[in-house]
């Protein structure tokens, strides 16, 4: 099939080859260093866990589907900086790092991967069902797109509590040609409700290049077309998106309406499973992904951090190997742990009504 | 003081949203007699803009933003003015809603009401037209009420809304004229709710939900000066289904006809004699079950085509007549 000429917005941002954004991570006055370290030991964490669970995978222990997300882990750690427990977030296929940087925890979500009663959904859900309410974390659903009107009710409630909380809509580039998004985007503009919704473009849905299945690159055209503030950031960047993430937040919390955040990333490995799948798509080349992975998320903020404050040097080096003994436990523990008992599969249907 | 239908379902709205702060309702017309009949009259003079909120025509995203509220301590009720269009929900009903709590192991229940109502006849034709119920009643985790009766109306309507699970309660405007007494409310839990005999009966047992149970009354009382006596059977809550009260009523009678607004494949009607019969002895029946559902074409507009289509009370006659055959 012809298809017309794809006119990119996004320009060097969507560039594997862009130099610029290869460099250490330039760090501001704003972010004191234990704050830096923190973003550190939170994107390890998303990225050791998902190691693992990649190994899960090839080992041959768990068959559950899981969508990785190795490479965007500045994209959840950014956003997560700027919310508070009562905030609300929903969260799609590919959210082990946004429940990871909203505080769930590596056992749980191991756990749960491995369908044990210890998961954070009590094994019924799987990589794809993960939940966490006491951190604000509401579910994701793989289902493209399939949270994002609930984020707008989340919205809808929280201005109804007037107390400054916020929601959350988690989703990728992919999400955006589902119907209900352009519904959810028109419903929380016309209402002004306090949803901050937060694209993950890594360019790829699946299988298929972003230039094969839209006519330009860029997600936050939607936003406008909706009257919906929004900001695009290098996603891989975990202090501009902390930096843009807190900007419409405050907005947000102030009553002026929803926000739109598009990070510009990109995945190491394939839509589902450990592989990387390399030639898949027109633009997932060995290429791409090998300058892809000089814009690291991760070692461009470690090394920003080591250049700026060189005595922080042995605190990144034990956060990395404390990181390493906390999923080597989660793990045994997630092995160790029980299945839920079958009975569970008919008590967790229903809601226990209260009496009266 | 007799009530009509549509007074009953705007008085259980009224004493949820007097008594609850924690319930709105949203949805297409709510602002517009034409929409929802006189079910929903002056409620947003009432109780605010902000309680009952008319909507942009977003099936989807208005469902699913109920959906989203229900998870953070609202109780919202989403109005579909018909069936139909609320096709362009099934998304946040059947995979969030219904799926909610198994999905996350029970620690989360969205406790939405997604009102649909039956809107049909009058040369509407296949889109205007559709009755879905046993759809939804296929569905693990969606609870699905259908009230007959006024008082049904509205106090299935209250219980569904206080239910912490996810609800459809699908009301049908044939039945908006219907009047009856309208007692005060007393507190009932959807999940207490069943089945129950409206006519004793010992020859025959009729069994409907929503409009159908109008008609299976109707019929029962034309046999009744015949000196046939007809069992009539409500079910109101579909799914879960209980088929008890249908069972112990067929032991007794021996005779079974189901009537049904919906079609037939796969349809209520058959899933209630499937239920029956797996559970009574062979020797009880004295005549095989019969089911009366719509056949399996859309609804026409073409007004013969269209009265031909719909289960008519005659229908209903002849069936029960042929039971009774010697």
């Amino acid at each position: 099939m012809k298809m017309r000429n794809h006119k990119s917005l996004l320009g060097r941002l969507a560039d594997p080859s862009a130099e610029e954004f290869k460099q250490a991570l330039s760090l501001s006055q704003r972010w004191q260093p234990y704050e830096l370290l923190r973003f550190y030991e939170s994107m390890v964490r998303i990225r050791l866990v998902e190691e693992a669970i990649a190994e899960l995978e090839l080992n041959g222990e768990s068959k559950c589907p899981c969508h990785l997300g190795i490479g965007q882990e500045a994209a959840a750690v950014g956003v997560a900086v700027g919310l508070r427990s009562s905030d609300r977030a929903f969260g799609a296929h590919r959210s082990h790092s946004h429940f990871l940087a909203m505080g769930g925890t590596s056992e749980s979500l191991i756990a749960e991967i491995l369908g044990k009663i210890t998961g954070c959904s009590k094994g019924m859900g799987g990589s794809m069902h993960l939940y966490g309410e006491k951190f604000g974390f509401m579910g994701s659903v793989p289902i493209v797109a399939g949270t994002v009107p609930l984020a707008v009710g989340a919205g809808l409630a929280a201005k109804m509590d007037g107390n400054g909380d916020i929601a959350i809509a988690f989703f990728g580039d992919g999400a955006s040609e589902e119907g209900v998004i352009h519904e959810s985007l028109n419903l929380a503009s016309q209402y002004e409700l306090p949803v901050l919704f937060v694209c993950e473009n890594n360019l790829y849905s699946s299988h298929l290049d972003i230039t094969q299945r839209q006519p330009s690159d860029s997600i936050a055209r939607y936003a406008n077309a909706h009257c919906v503030n929004s900001l695009v950031v290098e996603g891989n960047d975990v202090i501009s998106v902390a930096d843009s993430a807190l900007e419409l937040i405050s907005e947000l919390r102030a009553g002026n309406g929803p926000a739109f955040l598009e990070a510009i990333t990109y995945r190491w490995r394939g839509h589902v499973g450990a592989s990387e799948n390399i030639d898949v798509g027109v633009r997932r080349s060995l290429e791409d992904m090998t300058a892809w992975k000089t814009r690291d998320p991760i070692s461009r903020l470690s090394t920003a951090i080591i250049d700026k404050y060189p005595e922080l040097k042995s605190d990144v080096d034990s956060k990395f190997k404390a990181i390493k003994i906390e999923i080597k436990n989660a793990l045994s523990s997630a092995r160790n742990a029980p299945y839920p008992e079958v009975n569970q599969n008919w008590e967790a249907l229903f809601s226990k009504e209260p009496t009266g | 003081m007799k009530v009509d239908y549509g007074s009953a379902i705007l008085s259980g709205f009224e004493y949820l949203l007097e008594n609850y702060p924690e319930v709105f309702v949203m949805g297409q017309g709510l602002w517009s007699p034409w929409y929802v009949g006189n079910s929903m009259t002056n409620l947003e003079k009432k109780f605010g803009q902000k309680r009952v909120i008319d909507t942009p025509v977003s099936e989807s995203a208005c469902t699913g933003a109920a959906v989203g509220a229900s998870l953070c301590g609202y109780k919202p009720i989403v109005v579909h003015p018909r069936v139909d269009f609320m096709l362009y929900a099934m998304d946040p009903i059947i995979n969030q809603a219904a799926k909610w709590s198994h999905m996350l192991g029970g620690q989360a229940s969205p406790s939405v009401t997604i009102r649909g109502i039956v809107n049909r006849g009058g040369e509407q034709g296949a889109q205007h037209s559709q009755a879905l119920h046993s759809w939804f009643a296929h569905v693990p985790g969606l609870r699905v009420a259908m009230p007959a009766t006024v008082q049904d109306a509205r106090d299935l309507l209250i219980a569904s809304v206080l239910s912490p699970d996810p609800v459809l309660y699908i009301d049908d405007r044939w039945l908006y004229d219907q009047v009856d007494e309208l007692p005060p409310v007393k507190l009932s839990k959807l999940s207490d709710i069943s089945p129950k005999i409206i006519h004793e009966g010992t020859d025959v047992t009729l069994v409907g939900c929503s409009y159908s149970l109008r008609q299976c009354i109707e019929v029962a009382e034309e046999f009744f000066t015949q000196g046939i006596s007809c069992e009539v059977i409500d079910l109101r809550i579909i799914n879960p289904l209980d088929c008890k009260v249908v069972c112990n009523s067929v032991a007794k009678t021996g005779r079974l006809c189901v009537v049904d607004g919906g079609w037939s494949t796969c349809g209520l009607a058959g899933e209630v004699i499937a239920s029956v019969s797996e559970r009574i002895d062979t020797e009880i029946w004295r005549a095989k079950p019969t089911r009366l559902s719509l056949t399996n074409t859309p609804a026409p507009t073409s007004k013969p085509l269209e009265d031909n289509y719909y289960t008519s009370h005659e229908d209903i006659v002849s069936a029960v007549k042929r039971l009774l055959e010697p």
